[in-house]
């Protein structure tokens, strides 16, 4: 079973973006950029899939290949996910903000070329927060989802997959192929060893561009302004419980 | 211009998120319909069809619907919106399982979390965990859009809309629901609570954080959360998590414990009206956006609080 794996490049979350004075966008000029932390679960997920353990059978998986839409820096991106263990990597070079729909065309596009059984993406890329790609993916395809997984088993051509949903978790069968989108809880994504880091420098990634595909990735949507969201007045500190009660009075909350 | 808004319910109670979609779809337009999409769900129907402002419900109820799951919910709503301009789903789990599919199908780009409705073509919503705000104006001929609840006030009682029964796509689907554990409590639902108390890493076990957190909120009559630190440890469920990529909640009164106040974190309660800290590390970021802050081990403060509160009469 072949598994597809899109992972993209955003500022690292431990990071604050800030917006321009102009309010023509936000400022990333000079911040480190990382693999979106949920893109890395579902490289680790893959990657057990391929390596036995997480509850996958060795070789459940026997290639995994990551997927990036970005910038030429998407490469490195792409290097982290084959240091955790991914076989190849494919950057679709595009520059610029790629709207969800424009990247789940590109990747509709790969996956009629890769024919995976399997594709794992990110549940949200915490950039822009979107929530979208996966689910778009599914439908373009007419392949079944199962969005926020915290757990996969594979067996008889299906995969059950449990979901971290607003009530607690549901678990669905899919037939495959299938999307599939990870949440927080699917695993604990592994640190790249050295030695794997350096073996990672010599596998393969393929450059395409969009007219490759012949995908039109021009925005849909207009940002017309960037501000930053209203501060709160915070920093107020008391001494004492009793104190606190006496503020929530204050406040109106009793 | 016609919305559509799908109705966030158990098939037995329809929720306050509907209410507020409400809003937001009229801030757009005049003409506004409920989809009720569900199984056995005839109280949900009636129940939207009294939401003030709305003009008709359509009801599609067949087993398939139970879950609303992704696939049949697509199925459903795509050939419904040759009759809409917009669709708006809540920003739930599942109106951000289905939404986007609907837009795929549609060509359309989505607009993902929106807080508010400038006009009926301009919205504004938040990216980089709620660090900046985009005004975004969506000029396509059909809109989809999840839409932040907790940012629209909901639409009163008072309609008597009409309930249009209509026909459910038969499938075959190739996703079938197998199980779920839903958290039963007595508590308010975390997202429409007017008070919520959340716990983080500092609780240490998921006994003391039910020991700590369970009668404050019983006293407060709040909702209970965490952080993600919290739930990944197993001190508490997953549908407690508030945050970033949890969910979002805008109470009257929000009181963290032992939360260090993460950018994530803060993605997801920043909008209550009245944030309360207690928090060792006078440093803990938390405190820069808590109205009442307290230095204090929670071991200590809490069991204050609880004698303070009692002491006041709550
Ligand atoms: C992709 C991604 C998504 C994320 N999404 C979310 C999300 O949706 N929601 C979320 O919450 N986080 C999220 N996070 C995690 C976030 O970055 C933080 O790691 C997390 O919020 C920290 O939780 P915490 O404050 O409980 O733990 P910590 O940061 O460890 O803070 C514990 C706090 O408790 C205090 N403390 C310790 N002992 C005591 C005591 N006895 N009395 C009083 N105070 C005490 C400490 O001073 C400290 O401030 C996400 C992270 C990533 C990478
Ligand atoms: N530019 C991209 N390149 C590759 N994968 C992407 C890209 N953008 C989004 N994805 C995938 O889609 C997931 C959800 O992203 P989003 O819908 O933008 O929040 C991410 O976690 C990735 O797996």
């Amino acid at each position: 079973m072949k598994v597809l794996v899109p992972i993209k490049r955003v500022l690292d979350y431990n990071l604050k973006v800030r917006v321009k004075p102009d309010g023509s966008g936000v400022d990333l000029s000079n911040l480190k950029m990382s693999i979106n932390p949920f893109c890395e679960i579902a490289v680790e997920e893959a990657v057990r899939m391929k390596e036995g353990g997480g509850g996958h059978a060795k070789d459940a998986a026997t290639e995994v290949v990551a997927v990036s839409i970005g910038p030429e820096q998407a490469q490195e991106t792409i290097r982290n996910a084959l240091a955790i263990g991914a076989d190849r990597g494919i950057l679709v070079k595009a520059e610029g903000e790629v709207e969800p729909l424009a990247v789940a065309k590109l990747l509709k596009a790969v996956v009629d070329a890769e024919k995976p059984s399997l594709v794992i993406l990110g549940k949200q890329a915490i950039d822009d927060d979107s929530n979208q790609v996966g689910q778009m993916l599914a439908a373009l395809l007419d392949w079944p989802q199962a969005t926020f997984a915290s757990k996969i088993v594979l067996h008889d051509g299906k995969a059950s997959v449990t979901r971290e949903v607003d009530g607690g978790l549901q678990t669905i069968d899919v037939e495959l192929p299938a999307i599939v989108t990870t949440d927080l809880r699917l695993n604990e994504p592994r640190y790249a060893s050295l030695p794997n880091i350096m073996k990672a420098k010599k596998k393969p990634i393929d450059v395409k561009t969009p007219a490759d595909f012949g995908v039109d990735v021009s925005p849909r949507l207009r940002v017309i302004k960037t501000v930053e969201p209203p501060k709160r007045q915070g920093g107020a500190k008391v001494k004492t419980a009793a104190e606190l009660v006496g503020k929530l009075k204050e406040a109106g909350i009793f | 211009m016609a919305v559509l808004v799908v109705a966030e319910h158990d098939n037995s109670t329809l929720k306050d998120a509907t209410h507020k979609l409400v809003t937001a779809a009229r801030a757009m337009s005049g003409d506004v319909d409920v989809l009720v999409a569900g199984a056995k769900s005839g109280d949900v129907a009636a129940a939207a069809a009294k939401i003030a402002g709305v003009r008709k419900v359509l009801h599609a109820d067949a087993a398939s619907l139970d879950k609303q799951l992704a696939e049949p919910m697509e199925a459903l709503i795509v050939p419904l919106m040759a009759q809409y301009d917009a669709a708006l789903f809540p920003a739930t789990t599942t109106g951000k399982n289905a939404a986007p599919r609907v837009a795929a199908k549609l060509d359309v780009m989505q607009l993902s979390g929106v807080i508010a409705v400038e006009s009926a073509d301009t919205f504004v919503r938040p990216i980089y965990a709620g660090n900046a705000l985009i005004t975004v104006k969506d000029e396509q001929s059909k809109k989809v859009l999840t839409v932040q609840a907790t940012a629209f006030k909901p639409a009163g009682e008072g309609g008597a809309a009409p309930i249009e029964s209509i026909a459910v796509p038969g499938g075959p689907f190739k996703s079938t629901f197998v199980r779920e554990e839903l958290a039963k409590s007595d508590r308010p639902e975390l997202t429409a609570a007017k008070r919520v108390v959340s716990g983080g890493r500092a609780l240490g076990s998921a006994e003391e954080f039910h020991r700590v957190l369970d009668p404050l909120a019983d006293k407060l009559g709040a909702a209970v959360g965490a952080s993600r630190a919290a739930v990944d440890a197993g001190y508490a469920p997953n549908d407690y998590q508030v945050g970033q990529t949890g969910k979002v909640v805008a109470p009257e009164l929000y009181v963290a414990i032992g939360i260090s106040g993460a950018i994530q974190h803060l993605a997801g309660m920043k909008d209550s009206k009245v944030i309360v800290a207690i928090n060792k590390d006078e440093d803990a970021p938390i405190f820069q956006i808590a109205d009442i802050g307290l230095v204090a081990d929670y071991k200590v403060a809490v069991p204050e609080l609880m004698a303070e509160l009692t002491k006041a009469g709550i």
